[in-house]
C-alpha cells in the first residue's frame, strides 16, 4: 500500500529513483542486520545530531539576539533569553530602508524568472524537437555558459552596462543575472522535455498541428513541474547573489537585500540586533516559501544533480 | 569542448532523418520556430556572457584605467601577473581554499547525505532542518558570523566565558594563522547542506537490488560502503567535487565582506584580487589576465574532473544493474 503511494509521489520527479520498489522488501536496503542494531547507528545518530547543532545554534543565536535591545545584547548573555525582547529591531530596520531593498529584490528575482522561464523553455523546446542543424548548435553554444565563473567575466559586462547606460539600474541586474540562468535552466529544461515521447508530439502535429500548436498544447502544460522546480533554483539563486548587484549598482534605491545587508552593516555597525534583524528579515519570504513547499524546494536545491 | 558536453552527450533523435524528408515550406517554417525559440536565449546569453568572455580576453592586452581610450599593452599585463608577489600570493590562498573546502566538505557531506538518505522519520526531520544554511544569503551568512566571532561581544566569546572555554577566545577574523581557516569553516557551513542533499538524492537512487546481492554474498557492512555504495556514488561525487571546487575557486562574497583579503594578505584570494584591481585601482587590463586566469583555471579543473571520473563508464554501468 504505502509503496504504491511513494512510487506516485517521487514520478514527479521526472527521472524517478527506483527507491519505491527497494522500500517495499527492505526499508533502509540493508536486510538482516536488525540483530545487531545498535553501535553502528547510534555512533550515526550523535553525529548527526551534532552536526544539528552546528547548524542550528548560529541561526538561534541570531533570532535571539534580533530580539533583543542593544544594551541588553551587550551586557547580558546573548545566549540566554532575557527580559524584554521584543520585534522592535524589525520595525526599526524596515523603515530605515530595508523595505525598499526588498521590493528591490522581489522586481529582480520576478523579472528574471519571466525572461529566464521563458526564454529556456523556448530553447529548450527547439533543442528537444532537433529539426535543425541550429539547435544543435546553439545548444552546444549554450553549454558553454555552465563553465564560465561570472567572476572571469564580471570586469567587461561591467563595462559593457556603463556604457549601455544601464549602469545602477534594476533592468541591468535583470539583464545580467537572467543570462546567467540561462544555461543552466536550458540544460534542466532539456532534459526533462526529452522523457516526453516523441509519438505525442508527431501526434499533434499529424492532427495538423503546427510547432506552435505543439508548444501550446504539449510542452508548456507538461513544463509545468520543471518549471516550479527552476523557478525555486532560480529564484534562490538570484535572490542571493552578491557580486552582481556589488559590481552593477551603487544606489540605495536600487540595492537589492543581500548587498543593502552590508550598507546595513555600515550604517549600524554596532547595532548588531538590528542587523540581525535585518538578515532575518531578508530570509523571512525564503522561509515562508520553504514551510509551505519543503518538499518541492528540497528537490529543486538538488535540481542540477539530476541533470 | 566544454565540461557539460561530456555531462550529458547530445541523445540521438529518431526524428532527425524523417525532418529532412519534408518539403521545402515545412522546412522554412521549422527553421524560423527555431529562430523564434532559440534566438532570445542565445542573445541574452551571447551579449550578456560570451561578450565579455571575449572581452576579458581582448582586455588582457590592454592597459586602461577605465577613462579614456585603451593602450596596447602586449604581454605587458600578463609579464606583470607572473612577476606580482600578491597574485602569487593570492594563487596560493586560492588553492589553499580550494584543497581545505574539498577536504573538509566532502567527507561530512558524504556522511550526512548517506544518513539521511535512510527512510526512518526523525532522518527527514533532520534532512529539512540541514538546509536551512541554503537559505540564507552569503551576505545573511557573513553578517552572522561576525556578529558570533566578534572578539569582545561575539557568541562565541560569550560562550568561552560561561562555559569557562579559553580556547574559545581567538581574534577569529584577525588571527594571520586563524582567519583562513575559519572562512573555510564558514564556506563549509554554508555549503554542506548542498552537497549533503545531492550525496542523498545518488544514495537513493542506487537499486537495492545491488544491496541485496551483496548481502546474500555475505558482504558486511563496511564492504557494503567501500563496493557497493561508493561505486555506485561516484557520478555524484563527480558532480559534488566539481561544483565544490569550481565554487572555492571563484568564492568571493564571505571573503570581502568579513575580512576583505586580510589579515595582511592571508585570506586575498584571487577574485577578491581580481575585484580590487578593476573596481579599486581601475586596472582594467590587469584585471581581465587575472579574470582569464580564473576562467581558464575554472574549465579546466572542471574538464579535468569528469574526465578523471568517467562519467561515460558510469551511466551504463547503472542501466546495466536496473
Amino acid at each position: 500500500m504505502s509503496g504504491v503511494a511513494t512510487a506516485g509521489g517521487t514520478a514527479a520527479a521526472g527521472r524517478a529513483a527506483p527507491v519505491p520498489a527497494g522500500r517495499r522488501s527492505h526499508p533502509a536496503g540493508r536486510p538482516g542486520r536488525r540483530h545487531r542494531l545498535p553501535m553502528g547507528r547510534v555512533t550515526a545518530f550523535a553525529a548527526a545530531t551534532v552536526w544539528l547543532v552546528v547548524v542550528l545554534a548560529p541561526l538561534y543565536y541570531m533570532v535571539l539576539a534580533s530580539l533583543r535591545s542593544q544594551g541588553s545584547y551587550l551586557t547580558a548573555n546573548p545566549w540566554l533569553p532575557a527580559g524584554g525582547l521584543s520585534f522592535a529591531n524589525y520595525g526599526t530596520v524596515f523603515t530605515a530602508g530595508l523595505g525598499r531593498y526588498l521590493l528591490n529584490s522581489v522586481i529582480v528575482t520576478a523579472g528574471c524568472l519571466v525572461v529566464t522561464l521563458l526564454f529556456s523553455l523556448a530553447a529548450a523546446f527547439r533543442v528537444v524537437r532537433n529539426s535543425t542543424r541550429g539547435a544543435a548548435g546553439s545548444f552546444r553554444l549554450l553549454l558553454i555558459g555552465l563553465a564560465i565563473p561570472i567572476q572571469a567575466i564580471i570586469v567587461p559586462l561591467y563595462l559593457l552596462i556603463y556604457r549601455a547606460h544601464l549602469y545602477d539600474t534594476l533592468a541591468a541586474l535583470i539583464l545580467a543575472m537572467s543570462a546567467a540562468a540561462v544555461p543552466v535552466s536550458v540544460l534542466i529544461m532539456t532534459s526533462f522535455l526529452r522523457d516526453i515521447p516523441q509519438e505525442l508530439i508527431g501526434a499533434v502535429l499529424v492532427d495538423g498541428g503546427s510547432e506552435w500548436t505543439v508548444f501550446r498544447r504539449l510542452i508548456w502544460p507538461l513544463a509545468r513541474p520543471v518549471l516550479a522546480t527552476l523557478a525555486i533554483y532560480d529564484g534562490l539563486n538570484v535572490w542571493n547573489n552578491f557580486i552582481l548587484p556589488l559590481v552593477l549598482t551603487q544606489s540605495s534605491s536600487v540595492s537589492v537585500l543581500p548587498l543593502g545587508l552590508t550598507k546595513f552593516q555600515g550604517q549600524y555597525a554596532i547595532n548588531v540586533p538590528a542587523v540581525m534583524a535585518a538578515v532575518l528579515l531578508s530570509v523571512l519570504p525564503l522561509v515562508v516559501l520553504f514551510v509551505l513547499m519543503r518538499r518541492q524546494v528540497m528537490r529543486s536545491l538538488g535540481a542540477i544533480a539530476v541533470r | 569542448m566544454t565540461a557539460a558536453g561530456h555531462i550529458r552527450p547530445a541523445r540521438r533523435q529518431g526524428a532527425g532523418p524523417a525532418a529532412r524528408k519534408r518539403n521545402a515550406p515545412a522546412q522554412r517554417g521549422l527553421a524560423l520556430a527555431d529562430l523564434i525559440g532559440l534566438a532570445p536565449a542565445v542573445v541574452l546569453f551571447g551579449i550578456f556572457i560570451l561578450l565579455p568572455l571575449l572581452g576579458a580576453v581582448v582586455l588582457s592586452f590592454f592597459r586602461w584605467n577605465g577613462l579614456g581610450s585603451p593602450h596596447w599593452a602586449g604581454g605587458a599585463n600578463w609579464a606583470q601577473f607572473v612577476h606580482d608577489p600578491i597574485a602569487g600570493q593570492s594563487l596560493a590562498v586560492t588553492a589553499k581554499v580550494v584543497a581545505l573546502s574539498w577536504v573538509v566538505q566532502t567527507p561530512i557531506s558524504l556522511a550526512l547525505g548517506l544518513f539521511t538518505a535512510g527512510r526512518a522519520r526523525y532522518r527527514s526531520v533532520y534532512a529539512t532542518l540541514y538546509v536551512l544554511p541554503l537559505l540564507l544569503s552569503t551576505a545573511g551568512i557573513a553578517l552572522m558570523w561576525e556578529a558570533l566571532l566578534d572578539p569582545n561581544f561575539g557568541g562565541v566569546t560569550a560562550l568561552s566565558r560561561s562555559l569557562h572555554l579559553g580556547f574559545l577566545r581567538q581574534n577569529w577574523l584577525g588571527d594571520a594563522h586563524l582567519t583562513l581557516f575559519v572562512i573555510v569553516a564558514i564556506i563549509s557551513w554554508q555549503f554542506i547542506p548542498f552537497h549533503t542533499l545531492l550525496y542523498q538524492m545518488g544514495r537513493r537512487q542506487i537499486p537495492a537490488v545491488l544491496y541485496e546481492a551483496a548481502t546474500l554474498d555475505g558482504a558486511t557492512g563496511r564492504q557494503l560502503f567501500w563496493r557497493v555504495t561508493l561505486p555506485q556514488l561516484r557520478y555524484t561525487i563527480a558532480t559534488s567535487s566539481t561544483l565544490m571546487v569550481v565554487g572555492a575557486l571563484t568564492y568571493f562574497d564571505i571573503i570581502y565582506i568579513m575580512t576583505n583579503g586580510g589579515p595582511g594578505y592571508t585570506t586575498r584570494v584571487l577574485s577578491l584580487d581580481m575585484y580590487q584591481a578593476a573596481f579599486l585601482q581601475n586596472e582594467f587590463g590587469y584585471a581581465s589576465v587575472l579574470a582569464v586566469v580564473l576562467g581558464v583555471v575554472g574549465v579546466g579543473i572542471a574538464l579535468a574532473l569528469v574526465r578523471f571520473t568517467g562519467f561515460g563508464s558510469m551511466r551504463s554501468q547503472q542501466e546495466g544493474a536496473t
